[in-house]
């Protein structure tokens, strides 16, 4: 299977993101995991080793260009790493979610649950 | 226009979201390997046992004892795994898969009955094997993908024993029942942790 050059650069059956990670305030990753999309893409890997393309985006009733376009965002801040393979001719691309990733989801749930919280003690 | 949605209630619905995009992703992981072996073996001993008996009444029922074995094997086997993986059986992808295992099967029941009322216990071995796959395939889309592969292969077993002569339900059931149970289980239980 023929990986991106990235996923290459790392050496064999690893994935690795193509950038270094954008210094974020913890307000900024806030919003880049809160946008529903997104939210879904990183839920989904978070129960999946890997998920593909055309997988996630039946799971989340999305089209290309917007699958594609929150995935990018989502890549870009290293909460994901993708694969590009050949399936055959048809193009294949795999998604997992990074070590970043999931501490963010991790993160995000625990906002949402403190928010809950302090709107119930008031 | 329409007042802003409250913080707590944006919240929860967050929350609600995440837990449902979850279960809709997730895969059912609790399908028990060594339960399968367990009940490959008992089959093996039902094939046996059933060996031998040329009135249906005797055959049949050797059957649906090993399946009444089988269903309480494998059913301890699931929950036992499940909870253990803290995989809830009742809802997301344990439910789906439940939902789409059971249908076949009902229908293989009422098959059996009907066959056996009008005495057309011929194509029995051959309808409980592609029923039982049938549920395999359909619940194994919820599952890891070797479960639907073996759901084929006991579809392509009943198929073939749909058509060959009557001897050789023996070896159509052991090779299906009993081989595949035992090979597929083993496989499971070795790459998705019992």
């Amino acid at each position: 299977m023929a990986k991106s050059n990235a996923a290459r650069a790392a050496g064999p059956g690893r994935l690795a993101p193509r950038r270094t990670a954008p210094q974020l305030t913890p307000a900024e990753l806030d919003r880049l995991i809160h946008e529903r999309v997104r939210l879904g893409i990183v839920s989904a890997l978070a129960v999946n080793d890997k998920l593909t393309f055309n997988e996630l985006k039946g799971l989340l009733r999305v089209t290309d260009g917007n699958l594609s376009v929150h995935a990018r965002k989502l890549e870009e801040a290293l909460y994901l790493a993708c694969a590009k393979s050949f399936d055959g001719r048809v193009p294949r691309t795999e998604y997992r979610l990074t070590p970043l990733g999931r501490s963010a989801l991790e993160r995000y749930l625990d906002h949402m649950e403190a928010l809950i919280r302090a709107t119930r003690e008031r | 226009m329409a007042s802003p949605q409250p913080l707590h209630d944006r919240a929860l619905d967050n929350l609600r979201y995440i837990r449902d995009t979850m279960e809709r992703a997730g895969s059912f992981t609790a399908v028990p390997g060594w339960g399968m072996v367990a009940v490959g073996v008992t089959a093996l001993g039902a094939t046996l046992a059933a060996l031998n008996r040329p009135r249906d009444a005797d055959w049949l029922t050797v059957w649906l004892v090993e399946a009444v074995i089988a269903i309480t094997v494998g059913g301890w086997a699931l929950v036992r795994k499940g909870r253990a993986a803290a995989d809830p059986l009742l809802s997301g992808p344990g439910r789906r898969f439940g939902l789409a295992f059971l249908p076949p099967l009902v229908v293989g029941a009422l098959l059996t009955a009907a066959q056996h009322g009008t005495g057309a216990t011929r194509v029995l071995p051959g309808t409980w094997l592609l029923c039982y796959g049938t549920a395999v395939v359909t619940a194994g889309a919820f599952s890891a993908r070797i479960v639907p592969l073996m759901g084929l292969c006991f579809m392509a077993l009943g198929t073939a024993a749909l058509f060959t002569p009557v001897a050789w339900w023996p070896g159509f059931s052991a090779v299906g029942f009993g081989g595949l149970h035992i090979v597929f289980g083993t496989i499971i239980a070795r790459r998705y942790g019992g």
